[in-house]
């Protein structure tokens, strides 16, 4: 069992370096402190996953019937949890106000209908975000901002902490950054770390850090669990699974093992991390087995926009159509729900 | 906010259930000679489902009669493939009312619709269609070039995977040419009599499959038959030896499928959440209702307290209630006799000081039910480590060296399966090659195939169903 017992700050090489942070792990102490050792011993001793047996865990939790009252609650509770997304080059202002708009009021003939979870663009889009969302009564909607050379990630440490700031000082409050994959998958730990590490110190109170693994990169779940582990270590708030740029993006397998990281490093430390899948959730039915997913491996305490989002665009209209069937009693056409 | 799945029934108005049910003897329903019958019931809600026939000697030799002349005429005369085109036949429909079969199934035996559904269903089709191919290549059987019937063949089945089990009996011995009289057990004997229809709809010649309903007595007077050729039992170890007592001398084949204790062994190196869902699956599987359950967890040691933690949690969520909700994960117990043996059993692991554990769970007010449990601190030497419970619920007990292990999985009078949870390789090779038991999983655990033999030793039984060791065991070998 490992124990945490504190987190320390100190600089490293001249420059901050934050949390440290020590483990009792049987008989003796542990410590991550961005070492190669220390990291790899801290990965090593996680136990394994054994692909088939996680495959036909998340398939019999698909299997669940999801009916009636509880599909309702469900769905409104995925709405709130959205991060309504939109990272195309052809991003405009007008893009990303009527995004915003729907953000606030998905269905506009419906004020029972929650506001989503968050907007999450680039970083040059963050300020007319905030700046709509301010204007239409939207001030409780965070602005989510993907940084670190988002989606590949490579670029210097210096342009990621540059993106970094930009989108910080645009108004974001959410940073969703991506891992170096390439150094993850070389053996690069501490470069995965640091980098971790040093956005968190940009982020400090300012705003929360999902930390992207990539998974469809990663590939093996094995490496999905120790890159969860890794980031939750570094100081992520959110172990997001994908940019939506690479596919496969959110599994079922996958977030089941994220999950199961989250819960494990509850029981660690008393943190709770939060799960953002992302990529590949676009119907009600996808959103309600991710639900399901986080009620039976982490708990329901996971089942709020503060530790469980999900990253779509589509996702919101079928959300609203289904919702829309459970009022009327009948299917509306894909025009009875807004654009945006 | 709570996200409490609400109620979602499948309905039951598929399901077509006669008020009283005959025996299928001849390609026919007919009644029983006495007017003797029984009820059985829904053991969900203690309802009566129907009354059933109890077939008195006279009926049995009727079916055996039935049977016999459709051997003679036409089943062992008839070319090979085209009993593989009825098997073929009967498969398909198996598919095509499985829904209506997973119903029946869930309201006769108690099992969650999720398992009737996606386990018992699926598979007893699957059984027919990987038989109804071997029956044009016999000659590979492993029989040798001149495989034979055996002739007429008495089999008798056990409440737990009622439908499964007859699929386990049926498929191969038509596939190989024999006819047969199948008695299912006296609590679940509705999906038999189902199949009994299926059997009429795919144009089985008349005798070809026979099905008595009854008790023990019926069940005794198909294996005392004297123009039974052979008879395939599955059940409990002391019936089983009392069969085997039955047809010693009077030259009649056996293959025999018993009780278990089966062991879970589990490594410190084992992937730990996959673990947990396999321990799970190992003994809260249909209720724990299962001859192969892993109802002996070992585990390493120096792992213990987490995977009990980890397991216990894992239990808390486990889903206990209605078998007809499509949420439901552990059932009822399939009746109250064997409710009362579970609680008996069990009361002996407090008794014999080993603690206790299950999670707060509501259990229905009427039916048969038992909640998951768990005893940690078990030894060898307590009943809850010998005894086959058959229910849900977990021995517990510890080891200390890969060595330990083995002799504590091997340290009973059964032998039909066995798990083994590890990321090495080499471990589970080494474990496999130890362990004395029919069938052994690594990193699963009640995982099922057509294709893969199933069977004991010691007091587990005699040969093996399916997969080609099956099928052998249904033919003779040797000159003609």
């Amino acid at each position: 069992m490992l124990t945490k017992i504190g987190t320390f700050t100190r600089t490293m090489h001249g420059n901050p370096f934050s949390p440290l942070t020590f483990f009792r792990y049987n008989s003796y102490v542990q410590l991550v402190d961005g070492t190669d050792t220390s990291i790899r011993r801290f990965l090593k001793q996680l136990p394994g996953v054994d692909q088939v047996g996680a495959e036909s865990r998340a398939a019999m939790l698909a299997t669940r019937s999801i009916k009636t009252t509880s599909k309702k609650w469900a769905i409104d509770c995925a709405i709130s949890m959205i991060d309504l997304t939109t990272l195309e080059g052809s991003d405009t202002d007008g893009k990303v106000r009527a995004l915003c708009t729907k953000a606030v009021h998905p269905d506009p003939t419906d004020p029972s209908v929650p506001s989503v979870g968050a907007i999450c663009v680039y970083n040059d889009k963050v300020a007319t975000a905030r700046k709509h969302l301010d204007t239409i009564g939207g001030k409780s909607i965070p602005v989510a901002a993907v940084s670190t050379a988002f989606p590949s990630g490579r670029a210097s440490l210096e342009v990621k902490k540059q993106d970094t700031l930009d989108a910080l000082n645009n108004g974001a409050t959410e940073i969703d950054m991506v891992i170096d994959r390439g150094a993850f998958l070389s053996g690069d730990l501490v470069k995965v770390f640091t980098e971790i590490v040093y956005i968190k110190e940009l982020c400090a109170d300012r705003a929360h850090l999902k930390v992207i693994l990539e998974t469809g990169e990663l590939v093996t779940l094995d490496n999905v669990r120790r890159a969860s582990h890794l980031a939750m270590a570094a100081g992520a708030d959110f172990i997001k699974t994908s940019t939506g740029k690479i596919s496969p993006a959110a599994t079922a397998p996958v977030v089941l093992v994220m999950l199961e990281a989250v819960r494990d490093w509850y029981a660690m430390t008393g943190i709770r991390i939060g799960v953002k899948p992302a990529g590949g959730i676009r119907t009600t039915k996808d959103a309600i087995k991710q639900l399901v997913l986080v009620r039976e491996t982490a708990g329901e305490e996971w089942l709020t926009p503060k530790l469980f989002r999900i990253g779509a665009s589509a996702l919101l209209n079928d959300l609203l159509m289904q919702r829309m069937k459970l009022r009327n009693g009948n299917y509306a056409g894909p025009n009875y729900v807004t654009l945006d | 906010m709570t996200f409490e799945y609400s109620p979602a029934p499948e309905s039951t108005s598929i399901v077509d259930i006669s008020a009283q049910y005959g025996l299928f003897i001849n390609g026919k329903f007919v009644d029983a000679k006495g007017s003797k019958t029984f009820n059985t019931i829904n053991p969900a809600t203690e309802k009566v489902l129907s009354k059933i026939a109890h077939a008195q000697a006279s009926d049995v030799d009727k079916a055996v009669a039935a049977a016999r002349a459709a051997y003679t005429k036409v089943w062992s005369k008839m070319a090979p493939q085209e009993r593989g085109k009825y098997l073929f036949r009967i498969a398909r429909i198996m598919q095509e009312r499985a829904r209506e079969f997973a119903v029946l199934e869930t309201m006769d035996n108690g099992k969650p619709i999720r398992e009737t559904r996606d386990i018992d269903i699926p598979l007893a089709a699957a059984h027919f269609f990987y038989h109804a191919g071997w029956a044009d290549k016999l000659k590979y059987a492993g029989a040798g070039d001149n495989p034979r019937p055996h002739g007429v063949v008495g089999q008798i089945i056990p409440w737990n995977f009622p439908l499964l089990m007859l699929s386990w009996k049926i498929a191969p011995a038509l596939a190989t040419g024999n006819t047969v009289v199948l008695k299912p057990a006296e609590t679940t004997p509705l999906t038999a009599l189902l199949f009994a229809e299926v059997c009429q709809q795919a144009g089985l010649p008349a005798g070809v499959v026979n099905i008595v309903t009854g008790d023990g007595a019926t069940g005794s007077a198909l294996v005392n038959h004297p123009d039974i050729d052979k008879i395939a039992f599955t059940g409990s170890t002391g019936v089983g030896k009392g069969i085997a007592r039955a047809i010693a001398g009077t030259g009649k084949s056996a293959t025999l499928e018993l009780g278990g204790k089966g062991a879970n062994i589990v490594f410190d190196d084992s992937p730990i959440d996959q673990t947990v869902e396999g321990i799970v699956s190992g003994i809260f599987f249909n209720q724990g209702h299962v001859c192969c359950a892993g109802s002996r967890l070992l585990v390493q040691e120096n792992v213990h307290d987490e995977l009990i933690e980890k397991l216990k949690r894992r239990i808390s969520q486990i889903r206990v209630g209605d078998p007809l909700d499509k949420n439901t994960d552990l059932g009822a117990i399939n009746s109250a006799a064997q409710l009362a043996r579970i609680e008996e059993i069990s009361s002996s692991g407090d008794s014999e000081g080993a603690l206790r554990w299950s999670p707060e769970c509501a259990l229905p007010e009427k039916g048969f039910w038992y909640p998951p449990t768990i005893f940690t601190g078990v030894t060898q030497a307590n009943r809850i480590a010998q005894e086959e419970i058959f229910g849900p619920v977990l021995s517990v007990l510890t080891f200390r060296t890969p060595q330990e292990a083995i002799d504590k999985a091997n340290n009973t009078p059964y032998g039909l399966s066995a798990g083994v949870w590890s990321e090495k390789g080499s471990r589970i090779l080494w474990a496999a090659k130890q362990l004395k038991a029919g069938v052994i999983w690594a990193n699963t655990f009640n995982k099922f195939d057509p294709a893969s033999p199933f069977g004991g030793y010691k007091e587990s039984g005699w040969g093996r169903e399916g997969g080609r060791h099956g099928l052998a065991a249904y033919l003779k070998g040797g000159e003609k």
